[in-house]
This record gives structure tokens, sequence and C-alpha cells, in this order.
């Protein structure tokens, strides 16, 4: 006897957020990425549509971490100390749907760098690419508050992604995205209900549903990443269900978390019985991104071509029928 | 929840007079109050107010749906008047009501089959209302039946287990809630279950406070949509809150304002 399979219906979708701005709405890029817009849960296209795959950004960063691996750097070695060239190379190389430029040498703990500064990278990372932009605040509230007006007016038209916006420090970044027509990463610490409390304070400030991102905090595999997993889940089955101030798209930052653990940065010396270190930092990234992707993130930011080419086969795998 | 507005009914001297005077503002200004407090469904009842009723319900249908485009609950005792409302309706309407007695049941069923409309059953028949759980749920049953005779899905029948005034009979109550729990419990999809709340603080002296307690517990039973004055702050905020504490919704600081963003 055949069994009749049993298909979820949801009442409700995922807001559509499109980020980027050809030159026929104002901006200079090249393509859109659109993320979002989905009526069903990951991969489950039986169930309801997903009109956009999920987009992958890679990050490129004013300012190197001294304890990245060499199997990190070896791909980028010769564009390391150029944001420019390094945007560029995930461009034309690694295909990347976005670049995501994350500003840590301006923290006041770290290079410091001035706001003059910073807009000349950005503005030479901008030149550089064609493919829509997401700028990545220092983590000082009080730094950030001071680029955000500076780096999205020089961004004006170029319908960027900007973060982050947190609980306690929305206000100028909202104004900023706002005032300049950028789309909004609002980040919450682990928490669905700071997630949710935060987006009600941007939709206060009349911020438009279609222009704000969830970014939940990303924690790797081993080191929270079971937190961030359900917090998406629960907040993508709440926006399914109908619960307006929570259909957002979601972003995972696998990049930064994945290269911080022991198990991507420990030499083979050290860990002998761990096998090949550049060949476990690689999977430790893919498998973080990949965990990421059946949680329902929309866009994933990675750094290593390896792990996004392995994210990527994935992906394909999954969305072939 | 559902919440059904009951502010435009000819019960109401505002409305009467509007209806009376054909003042379609007046009654567009409630309408878009009740929206705006939250009401997903407005209840619309001519009530004494006209000769011609039949024409009251047509002009007050087509008045609110020039200003929102919420469904609205149909509500009349006589048939004639429940067909102009829902001739006039552009989105899926409910009844309201129908009773278990059979010659009402029949055309009314009929009434939703034609016009693809919800139903609204009350638990009550021409022998009036029963005075307990088990003879409620029979009618109930019965207006199921119908219903589902006529091909209408169980999931668009409304049952509501009839609210009467605490005062007056308080062994009532208790019954009602009960009910409740039980009236889902007759059919897979579950029918929905609805009150008319504000029938139970009639004569009370703190009539907010004994609706705001009674809907909340109602809620703690398994209610689905009531019909209420969501005017009321504090009981909106009440329901809301009661949602909550269910755990329907995700928690965060400004929940009541999340609430309704998220309507």
């Amino acid at each position: 006897m055949p069994v009749a399979k049993l298909l979820e219906k949801w009442s409700s979708s995922v807001n559509e957020v499109v980020i980027g701005a050809t030159s026929s709405e104002g901006g200079t890029r090249s393509k859109v990425v659109k993320l979002g817009g989905q009526n069903t849960l990951p991969f489950l296209t039986e169930e309801g549509t997903i009109p956009n795959p999920p987009a992958i950004a890679m990050e490129v960063v004013d300012m190197v971490n001294p304890e990245w691996p060499a199997a990190l750097t070896e791909p980028f070695k010769d564009v390391i100390n150029s944001p420019a060239k390094w945007a560029k190379k995930c461009q034309d190389e690694y295909k990347a749907d976005a670049i995501c430029l994350r500003l840590t040498g301006a923290h006041p703990e770290n290079k410091n760098t001035s706001v003059d500064d910073v807009v000349r990278t950005v503005k030479e990372v901008k030149a550089a690419v064609s493919i829509p932009l997401i700028i990545w605040g220092c983590g000082s509230a009080e730094k950030d508050n001071q680029l955000f007006p500076a780096i999205s007016q020089a961004l004006k038209g170029e319908r960027c992604l900007l973060g982050t916006a947190t609980q306690d420090n929305y206000k100028v970044l909202a104004a900023t995205c706002l005032a300049d027509g950028h789309n909004i990463i609002a980040e919450s610490p682990l928490d669905i209900n700071i997630c949710k409390q935060l987006n009600i304070l941007l939709l206060d400030m009349e911020m438009p549903a279609n222009r704000i991102v969830i970014f939940p905090s990303t924690g790797p595999l081993g080191y929270g990443f079971e937190y961030s997993y359900s917090i998406m889940e629960r907040t993508r089955l709440a926006a399914l269900g109908g619960d307006k101030t929570m259909a957002y798209p979601m972003i995972a930052v696998v990049s930064n978390e994945s290269w911080k653990t022991k198990e991507a940065k420990a030499p083979e010396s050290e860990m002998p019985m761990w096998g090949k270190a550049v060949e476990r930092a690689i999977m430790w990234e893919a498998t973080t991104a990949i965990g990421f992707l059946l949680g329902g993130s929309d866009m994933l930011v990675m750094y290593h071509p390896k792990a996004i080419e392995l994210t990527r086969k994935y992906l394909a795998q999954m969305t072939t029928k | 929840m559902l919440v059904i507005g009951e502010r435009i009914n000819g019960m109401f001297k505002a409305v009467r007079k509007a209806i009376q005077e054909k003042d379609k503002k007046a009654i567009q200004d409630i309408a878009k109050k009740e929206v705006e407090c939250g009401a997903r469904m407005l209840d619309v009842n001519v009530g004494p107010a006209a000769a011609d009723d039949v024409a009251a319900m047509q002009w007050l249908v087509e008045a609110i749906q020039e200003v929102t485009d919420t469904p609205l609950s149909i509500d009349s005792a006589k048939p004639p008047v429940i067909e102009a409302g829902l001739k006039a309706c552009k989105k899926k309407a409910l009844i309201n009501s129908t009773t278990g007695e059979q010659a009402k049941l029949e055309t009314l069923v009929g009434l939703a089959k034609k016009y693809n409309a919800g139903l609204l059953g009350l638990c009550m028949d021409e022998k009036g209302i029963p005075d307990n759980i088990g003879a409620r749920l029979e009618i109930g049953l019965r207006i199921l039946a119908c219903a589902m005779e006529a091909g209408i899905s169980t999931d668009d029948i409304h049952l509501d287990p009839v609210v009467l005034p605490v005062k007056f009979g308080q062994a009532q109550t208790p019954m009602m809630f009960q009910t409740i729990r039980e009236l889902k419990s007759l059919a897979d999809p579950a029918p929905k279950t609805v009150v008319g709340l504000s029938n139970v603080s009639q004569g009370c002296l703190d009539r907010p406070m004994v609706n705001r307690i009674t809907v909340v517990m109602a809620i703690a039973n398994g209610l689905d949509e009531a019909i209420v004055d969501p005017m009321d702050k504090d009981l909106m905020d009440s329901m809301i809150t009661a949602e909550l504490l269910l755990n329907k919704f995700i928690y965060c600081d400004s929940y009541l304002t999340a609430y309704m963003k998220a309507l």
C-alpha cells in the first residue's frame, strides 16, 4: 500500500532582502544578491518554495590576525595586505557572491585606524569589485558610531548590508542605513528574546521589514554550534508560523569563528593524531557552514576557498532534484 | 488568537444613530479603530436600528469594506439579513450564528456552502441552553455533522459553548470552560472555539475586570477566537499575555507591541 507523504504547509514566508544595486537602481554593482523569500524550511522544496539559494560572502579584513595558521593565509598571501586586491581575488578567482569587509583594524585596541583611512579602504574595495558589499564594524560601539555615518555616505546608492546593530547600540546605524538606503544587520548574543526585541526596536525606527538581516551570533562546531543552530531553527519556525517580527533572512559568520578554534589552529606537531592540519582546518570551516545551512542560514560569511568549494558542492547536491 | 471586534452593533447608540442617518464615516471610523486595536475580523450587527434590516446590513458591509479588507462576521438572527451581508462581502465571511435547531441549522449550512463562509454555531437549540456539558457537546456535534454532510470542512466551523452572565448563573461559567476543552476533541481537524465574551459580565459592577479574567481562563482552556471590544486595552493585553504564558509565541521585552506588529 502506498504511504502518503506527510507534508507541512506553512502560513507565512521570510522577507526578501536585496543586497547591492545595479546601475539601473542607482548603484554600480554588476549584480545583486537576494536573501530569503522562502516559505519552507531549508531544502524542503516539496513543502514550499525557496526562490533564493543561500549565498556565500567571502570575508576580507583590514588587519590580519597574527594567530592565523598558514593554512588560512596561504591562498591570500599575495593580497593579504590590500583589502581591495584581496576582495578582487575573492570575486575573480573564487566567485564570491558578495564581499564582507571586516574593519578589525579600526578597533581602538588594534590599529585604531582613523575614519578617513577606513573610508579610503572602503572606497578602494568598492572600486575593485562589482559584487555586493557587506561592511562589518570593528566591534567597538563608540568607534563604529563614528565610522558608519561616513562609510554609509561613501557607499550611498550601493544598497549594502551594514552591521552590526545591537540592542544597546542600534540608533546611529539604523538612522544611517535609513538615510542612505542600506540594509542592516541586527545582532543578538545567542538569545532569541533579544533577537526579537531588537527587531521591534528597528521597526519602531521605521526600518522597512525588507531591509533587516538577523545575525543571531554564531558558535562554531564544538564551541556552541548547537546554541546557534537551535536559535536559528526557532527563529525560522516562528517566521514560517506567522510571526512577522522574526521573518527576516539570517546571516552566519563562519569565517573568523571556525578559524579561532583549536581544531583549526593547532599545528600537526602538537596534534599528530588529528591528521593534516590544513585539511582539518578546512573541514572545520566547511562542516560548520553546512550545519548553519541546515539551521536556516540564508547567507554564510566564509574565508577559505577550499571550504567554500566543499560547501558549494553540498549545496548543489541538496538542491538538485 | 483571533479577535473579532464587537463594536459595529446597532445595540450601541452611536452605531444605531449612524445607521439611521446613513453616516458612513461614523461606521468607518469604528471599523478602522477596531482594526488598529488588533481586531482581525469585525462583527457586523444591524440590531434594532433599522426598519429595513436587509438593506441596512448591505449598507454596513459596503461602508466597512471601503476602508478595510478585514474579514467580516455577519451577525443576525434572520437568514435573509445574513444573506444580504454575505452577498456584499468581498472576503470569506463568518455567519454569526446558527443554533442546533434543525430548520435554522439547515438554512444556515446552506448559506455557508453557497457563499463559502465559516459558520458559528451556538451550543443551544429550540429547547434553550442546556444545563449540562453533555447536552451542549451533543448540539455541537449535531452542528458539525450537518456541516460535514454538506461538505464544509470542520475547521470552518466555529463552536460557541454559550456564555451566560455570571451574576445570574454562576454554575454556568465552569461548565463553559469545560465545554471549550471538550469541543476541540469532537472532530479532526478540530472545530474552532469562540465566545461572545461580554455577556459574562452583564449587570456586574466592574465589567472590564470580569471580561478579561474570563477570557484569560477561556484561553487557558483552549479558546481560539473571541468576540470582544478590542478598544479595551487591558483586555487585549491580558489576552496577549495569556497566549505568551501558553508559549504560543516568542517572548521579548516589548512583547505587547511585538504581538500587534506581528498580526
